[in-house]
């Protein structure tokens, strides 16, 4: 495969530049090798529309990143840059626009610093969460890193595309907690932000902004440079860990109770990430829902007053949070007893001590707790789409439909309401009734998986419904925070403000900063002029 | 699917003349502790899963196979299987892969250095 309006003569004079850069044998283009950068979670798998590269090149310095987009920009090969390429549901290795030559960064997977006292990192594009942890605890440092669910993707990738973790809130919008980075631009150019821009400075991981625009930001979910450095700011260990949960016993309390979590978590005194659930309509880490319950969901809706009546006739609540702090014990037990007098405004709130944990954790606490609330990257979440007792038959992968809603009880019983309506209308798996996630403490973010699979049928239709659902969510106001390449388009598309306001500023930049358009050519539904308007 | 099974044995059957050094194993195991255990080590989603596939006709645990000829390990490496991903060049060499093959080989009846 060529790339898209790159002639034979021009791509094998490219490769062999890129070859002279890295060397011959990181440079990949025979279909075996190039196949390991499809996207194994693919909705486009083995269709003619599966975005597939011509070509990997993986260099292993920063030079070398600079020599390859030189060549890149001579001969107007589009590129596509990935850190560790794991990626999968929003995209994996695969690029956005087929053609691609896949710059591969995994190689460049130094640690170049970590500071105790300062609590923060230096790192390449090819360190994962598990190697950061592991450098972490070889040397006994006395910080945690912020990791995702899956460790095995690395700390740049995911603050670039917006992930978020699970430790204390000012670290978990892992794109936040970053501080200064390094940008090879389109001409091969060496950008540093922040205070990295002086030299000498001692400061690049301390103050994000330096002097003037601060333009980290560009760089994120975009296609404007390839990062080559990022500062992230690291939570000193705490001394201890706990939570408690409040049950509220009526539908309508679920508004107050929201209520009243944002304000502790705003306030600083809930600091770890708050799980909503629901007693009565059981789900994920709640016990199983009683058959009854389930019959009346069907007859009523979680709305029925017969489900109202009967949970109070037996006593269960309607919802419970369970709010988790870190710090010194006596803070956080005094938080806690705080915490429980604000709830206690919402009749009929009752409490309950959950996990409480001296710091490092013991190995038995090890192997029981959900590892990334401690800092701990794993890929124990891959559990819920493995094969299993509980699910004979593992599809191939996910992608998330994951859109952002407001941050009251209000809008997830709107939010319910309008997704079970759609799913109705698409014929969708019914969901009785979604609690979202707390990642961020001023929105709200729902995920609901959408399964891939080898069925081109059935990948069909799903994407299909995606795009509906992404509609669905739009005309509501809730937007996706990140997605797939296969659907982002249309969800830049949804962001149209003054005619697209913002997708035109962003196609103003690119064309300034990536005149040959050469990087990541689609990327966040941003194509260069010699492509726009075909794609999208 | 099937074709892939059908592969998979072929290759099986292939590999009975295959033998590794003690160095080669030692390295594959440091590619198994750092590339697989995080899902294939115990309780771990890789383990469960072959446990609900194999129902104790087989270790569920990679690690405590005799059945793993080196094909077999390279083509699921490579091609990945149900969510597990296939895995890059620059992720686990073709050396890594030969060196892990040759580990998880190691008890094999047929597959002894």
């Amino acid at each position: 495969m060529l790339p898209p309006g790159v002639n034979q003569k021009d791509f094998s004079d490219a490769l062999k530049q890129f070859e002279e850069a890295v060397g011959k044998e990181w440079v990949f283009t025979s279909d075996e090798d190039v196949a390991l950068y499809r996207d194994a979670y693919s909705p486009f798998w083995g269709e003619p529309e599966e975005r597939v590269a011509s070509a990997a090149v993986a260099p292993y310095t920063v030079e070398q990143v600079q020599a390859v987009m030189k060549t890149a920009n001579e001969y107007k090969i589009p590129v596509y840059p990935i850190s560790t390429g794991k990626n999968l549901g929003y995209g994996g290795s695969a690029p956005n626009l087929s053609g691609s030559v896949v710059l591969d960064l995994k190689r460049m997977n130094r640690i170049l610093d970590v500071s105790e006292r300062n609590h923060s990192a230096l790192v390449e594009p090819g360190v994962s969460y598990f190697d950061l942890y592991r450098y972490i605890q070889e040397r006994k440092l006395k910080v945690w890193v912020d990791v995702p669910d899956p460790g095995w993707g690395s700390p740049i990738g995911n603050a670039l595309d917006h992930g978020g973790g699970y430790l204390r809130s000012e670290f978990r919008v892992h794109f936040d907690s970053h501080c200064g980075m390094e940008v090879v631009l389109a001409n091969g150019d060496l950008l540093r932000t922040g205070m990295g821009a002086m030299p000498g400075a001692q400061t690049w991981q301390q103050y994000k902004f330096g002097f003037g625009p601060w333009i980290d930001g560009m760089f994120s979910q975009s296609n404007f440079g390839v990062v080559t450095k990022m500062g992230l700011w690291l939570m000193p260990e705490p001394d201890a860990y706990l939570t408690g949960t409040v049950t509220v016993p009526k539908y309508d309390d679920l508004i107050p109770m929201v209520d009243v979590l944002t304000f502790l978590e705003n306030s600083g005194i809930s600091n770890g990430m708050p799980n909503l659930g629901s007693p009565i309509l059981g789900g994920f880490m709640m016990p199983p829902r009683a058959p009854e319950v389930t019959a009346m969901l069907e007859r009523g809706g979680v709305q029925s007053a017969e489900l109202h009546k009967y949970a109070q006739d037996k006593g269960i609540p309607f919802w419970n949070c369970t709010v988790k702090f870190y710090g010194p014990e006596k803070a956080i037990r005094a938080q806690w007893e705080y915490a429980q007098e604000k709830f206690s405004a919402i009749s009929g709130a009752k409490f309950q001590d959950g996990e409480f944990y001296k710091l490092p954790l013991t190995p038995e606490q090890f192997n029981k707790v959900h590892k990334p609330e401690f800092g701990i990257p794993s890929l124990e979440m891959f559990s819920i789409g493995a094969r299993s007792p509980y699910n004979p038959t593992p599809t191939n992968g996910h992608i998330w439909f994951s859109p952002i809603i407001p941050r009251t009880g209000e809008a997830i019983l709107e939010a319910n309401k309008v997704f079970s309506q759609a799913a109705k209308d698409y014929g969708l798996p019914l969901l009785s009734f979604s609690l979202p996630s707390t990642y961020w403490t001023r929105s709200f973010i729902f995920l609901f998986g959408f399964p891939i699979t080898h069925d081109v049928a059935t990948n069909k239709k799903n994407r299909e419904t995606f795009k509906k659902v992404v509609r669905v969510a739009a005309d509501h106001g809730w937007g996706e925070y990140r997605t797939a390449p296969a659907f982002q388009d249309e969800v830049m598309a949804t962001y149209s403000f003054n005619n697209h306001a913002l997708r035109r500023f962003h196609e103003t930049v690119k064309d300034a900063v990536d005149p040959n358009g050469i990087i990541s050519a689609g990327r966040y539904g941003i194509w260069p002029k010699h492509l726009r308007g075909t794609k999208a | 699917m099937k074709g892939l099974l059908l592969t998979l044995a072929c290759l099986a059957l292939a590999a009975s003349a295959f033998g590794a050094d003690e160095a080669t194993i030692q390295k594959g195991e440091k590619v198994f502790d750092y590339w697989c255990a995080t899902c294939h080590g115990e309780n771990l989603p890789g383990t469960i899963a072959l446990q609900a596939k194999y129902k104790g006709a087989k270790p569920a645990l990679l690690s405590e196979r005799t059945d793993l000829a080196p094909p077999v390990t390279k083509t699921f490496v490579r091609k990945g299987v149900s969510i597990m991903p296939f895995f890059r060049k620059t992720e686990v060499s073709d050396a890594d892969l030969d060196a892990l093959a040759a580990y998880l080989a190691r008890n094999n009846k047929s597959g002894k250095p």
